[in-house]
């Protein structure tokens, strides 16, 4: 399998300019162009690397260099870094200035309140299609119902509910 | 980490070394969840922004696309040094995250094909999704009692979720279509 660094750089520059709500939003596209479209991973591994960027510290967009370095070497990994985090922070320096005139604008709270049912609904569909690919059988889905409930309700740090998930799987079998 | 004394005056503006060190050791240290410490840091122990003046650069990054912690590296960086000090607060920021995500992916790319690895990787994977399952329960939790707000966040969910529609068209016609609906529902 080749995999063209440019099209690692410009699948995760799309990425970056749609990723309204953070990192969370874009996994289904990222998904879908990535395992749907071009078959560069399955579905499990997808989930794996996104699992593993998750117990990285630091921004949660670490799946993007790590499914880069996955499918094409440290040059996928650079290439999905500068798509994923160059485009967003342009616009971030463009931002800035114009934010002093739109901070006080009538519309700005308007918009806010018409994204956040969109970024909602694309982060439900994250959970869906991550859980979709996690949930082999009933033990899996058990650690995605016991975790999701640990994560909502209580104030159990994420990397002890992603460890506790991780030794729930290797002991299952046993 | 040595935190500044409360008393002392407001540290002058940082370099381009600073920044990057700065957010370097913000990169290493912020386990699942990186804006609290994003704060911490900037605000008590740097003092580089005031509180408000934080929440003022989030709320603009929260708006903009990209990660949060990310934008706001990004335009604490040019606010001090220009397009320099956003270049090194980015690649402070992400550099040491994304190495040992790949550090952790090379574990995985050696050892995957073990049971016992593969049996791991599953629970982490299925552990992964229950926190985004939280997540998005938490996002959602705001739209109580707004039906219009829950309608639209259902058909985002099932055009992206259900039927796997592309983002980017997904998105230009949701999006304006959800502000105008806030605008009507102001009015």
């Amino acid at each position: 399998m080749t995999v063209s660094t440019w099209v690692v750089f410009l699948i995760f520059a799309e990425l970056s300019v749609l990723a309204f709500g953070g990192g969370a939003t874009i996994l289904p596209e990222m998904q879908r162009q990535l395992v749907d479209q071009r078959g560069w991973l399955t579905a499990q591994e997808f989930g794996a690397l996104f699992a593993l960027a998750q117990a990285a510290p630091g921004p949660n967009m670490m799946v993007g260099p790590l499914i880069g370095w996955h499918v094409a070497g440290l040059k996928g990994a650079l290439a999905a870094a500068g798509g994923l985090f160059l485009p967003s922070s342009a616009i971030t320096l463009v931002g800035v200035h114009a934010w002093e005139r739109f901070k006080t604008h009538p519309f700005r709270p308007i918009i806010q309140a018409g994204l956040l049912p969109v970024t909602a609904g694309l982060v439900a569909a994250s959970a869906l299609i991550l859980s979709q690919a996690a949930a082999a059988d009933a033990m899996h889905v058990a650690i995605i119902v016991i975790v999701s409930v640990a994560a909502f309700a209580t104030r159990l740090h994420p990397l002890a509910l992603l460890a506790a998930g991780a030794v729930a799987g290797l002991v299952s079998p046993f | 980490m040595t935190a500044a004394s409360p008393t002392e005056p407001a540290p002058e503006a940082p370099g381009v070394a600073s920044l990057f060190t700065s957010f370097l050791m913000l990169g290493l240290t912020g386990f699942g969840g990186v804006l609290p410490m994003a704060r911490h840091m900037v605000v008590e122990k740097r003092r580089w922004l005031t509180g408000a003046e934080f929440s003022d650069l989030l709320g603009l990054c929260q708006f903009l696309p990209g990660g949060n912690v990310i934008n706001v590296a990004v335009a604490i960086g040019m606010r001090f040094r220009g397009p320099a000090g956003a270049a090194a607060a980015l690649i402070g920021l992400i550099a040491a995250p994304t190495a040992i995500a790949i550090a952790l992916g090379s574990v995985y790319a050696r050892y995957g094909e073990d049971p016992a690895v593969q049996h791991a990787f599953a629970g982490l994977a299925s552990a992964a999704a229950g926190l985004i399952v939280a997540t998005a329960a938490k996002i959602a939790l705001p739209l109580k009692g707004k039906p219009v707000a829950i309608a639209v966040a259902g058909v985002c969910f099932g055009a992206i979720a259900i039927l796997r529609l592309p983002l980017l068209p997904t998105l230009l016609v949701i999006a304006p279509v959800s502000i105008a609906l806030a605008w009507r529902m102001r009015r």
